[in-house]
Formats: structure tokens, sequence, C-alpha cells
């Protein structure tokens, strides 16, 4: 019975390549996005390039261990954000580190305040703001508030998903999104005030 | 006894977020809406608030370098 033992060796061989070469296919049709959430969590392009990679050649060393119809981008962001906090990450962070925070009206409230008549016209006041300033101020929000805001509001991930890629539970989630969103926003009055 | 109530504007921004990423109940959402509809200061918080989401999404818009993609696909079991 040698043959068929190895023609289902042969098979399976052949299944495997297949499943392999599917996977890499998707995971590489994904790269523009984990890309672009790896740019903010990280401070620089070489960061975010250097990040990219790691996950792509470790994704691919460890394709066994992801479950085919479960979601593969949250996976793939799962395996970044935990070389990112290997790198060193953790030794950035000043251990009572708290942020300022304001109130989700702030920056509305400077802006209108700092407007002449009083009277912003609330689509077009965003243009005080520049491409830098947002960049800038989400760069300036502590990495722990920042990670679940990239993941959500640049991501697009649910709260579930981010709660997984981050191994948090949701309530931390939703606690840390809202907050690192009024830090954001605080420090985006700091830089269209001209205070930054 | 009214001095004592939460000012609805006040609630109507802690509500703000929650509302946005739609995960309000639906009591929650109505109550939003009904003092939404009746107060501009909150209203034009609100819109500010969607148009600042769309313009942090657009700002980190960041197009992946062509090299790096070509890296990635070298990491690529070869066949």
């Amino acid at each position: 019975m040698g043959g068929t033992e190895d023609g289902n060796g042969a098979r399976r061989v052949a299944t495997e390549a297949r499943n392999r070469v599917r996977f890499e296919e998707e995971a590489l049709e994904l790269s523009d996005q984990v890309y672009r959430v790896a740019r903010r969590l990280t401070s620089s392009r070489e960061e975010a390039e250097d990040l990219v990679q790691e996950t792509y050649a470790r994704a691919f060393r460890s394709w066994r261990s992801f479950t085919p119809g479960t979601n593969l981008r949250a996976w793939l962001l799962r395996i970044l954000t935990n070389l990112n906090i290997d790198r060193g990450r953790r030794k950035q962070r000043a251990p009572d580190e708290q942020p300022l925070e304001e109130g989700d009206y702030f920056l509305y409230n400077r802006l209108e305040q700092a407007s002449r008549d009083g009277n912003v016209d609330e689509e077009r006041v965003v243009e005080r703001l520049s491409q830098d300033d947002i960049v800038g101020a989400l760069s300036a929000v502590p990495h722990d508030f920042r990670d679940v805001v990239v993941l959500v509001d640049i991501g697009d991930f649910t709260y579930q998903d981010a709660a997984q890629i981050l191994d948090i539970p949701i309530g931390t989630v939703m606690s840390r999104l809202h907050r690192g969103r009024r830090i954001l926003k605080r420090e985006l009055a700091d830089r269209a005030m001209g205070e930054v | 006894m009214a001095g004592y109530e939460i000012d609805p504007c006040e609630k109507c921004e802690e509500a703000m977020q929650g509302y946005l990423d739609r995960v309000l109940s639906d009591s929650e959402v109505a109550e939003a809406e009904a003092h939404l509809a009746g107060c501009s200061h909150c209203a034009k918080r609100y819109r500010f608030e969607e148009s600042l989401r769309r313009f942090v999404r657009m700002c980190c818009d960041e197009q992946m370098p062509p090299e790096l993609k070509a890296k990635l696909a070298s990491l690529r079991t070869p066949l």
C-alpha cells in the first residue's frame, strides 16, 4: 500500500502549496492598508517600512497558524502591533504619563473663538488645519491611545477587531479610543492656534 | 431640583463619539437626535466632528512606496 500513501502524501503537499500561495497572495493584496496603519503607528517612513517587512516575513513563516475564513487584515495587524511593541516601544513610555485631555467640543470651541465673527462654517473649518497639523498631532498622542485611534479611525477596524489585535478588553478599547480622540483634538487646537 | 440635572448639551457632547461610531442603543440615539434637532450649538459640533474625522483619514492616506511592495513580494516562499 506504499504507493497509495505516497499518492496521499503528494496530494497533501500539493494542497498545502496551493493554500500557502493563496494565503500569500491575499496577504500581499492587503499590504497598502497594512502600511497605512503602520505608518501612523511609527514615527518615520523607514520605521514603518521595516515593520511591514518584518510583519510579512513573520506572516509568511507562520501562515499555518492563520485560520482561513477569519479576518486576515486583523491577523496581520496583530503581528505588526506585537512586533512594534517588541521593538522597545515600551522604553519610550513614562509610566505615569497622564496626557492632557479636554472635552469633545474643545477644538471646535477654540476655532470658533478664534474666528473673526464667531461664526464657523463647520464644513470649512478643518481647512484651518494642515496635513502636517494632523500628522503631528496624531504622533503627539501617547502610544496606548494612538494605537486604538489609528486602528479604528484610520484602519477602519471595529472595536472588537482592535481589542483582538491589541489583546485588550473591548471596554479598554472604547475608553482609550474616546480619550485618544480628545487628546488628538487638544493637540490639534494647540496647532491651529499656533501654539506648537 | 432642576439645578441638579445634567446640562443637556454636556450630555449630548458625551454621546457624540458613540453616536458617530453607531454604537449607541436606539433610545440613546433617539435622545441625542431629539436634542440635536433643537440645538444648533451641538448640531454644528457634531457636523464638525464628522468633517474632522474625514479629514484625518484623508491626511493619513499615505501611499506605500513601490519598492516596499516589491520587497514584500520577494519574501514569498519560492515555489
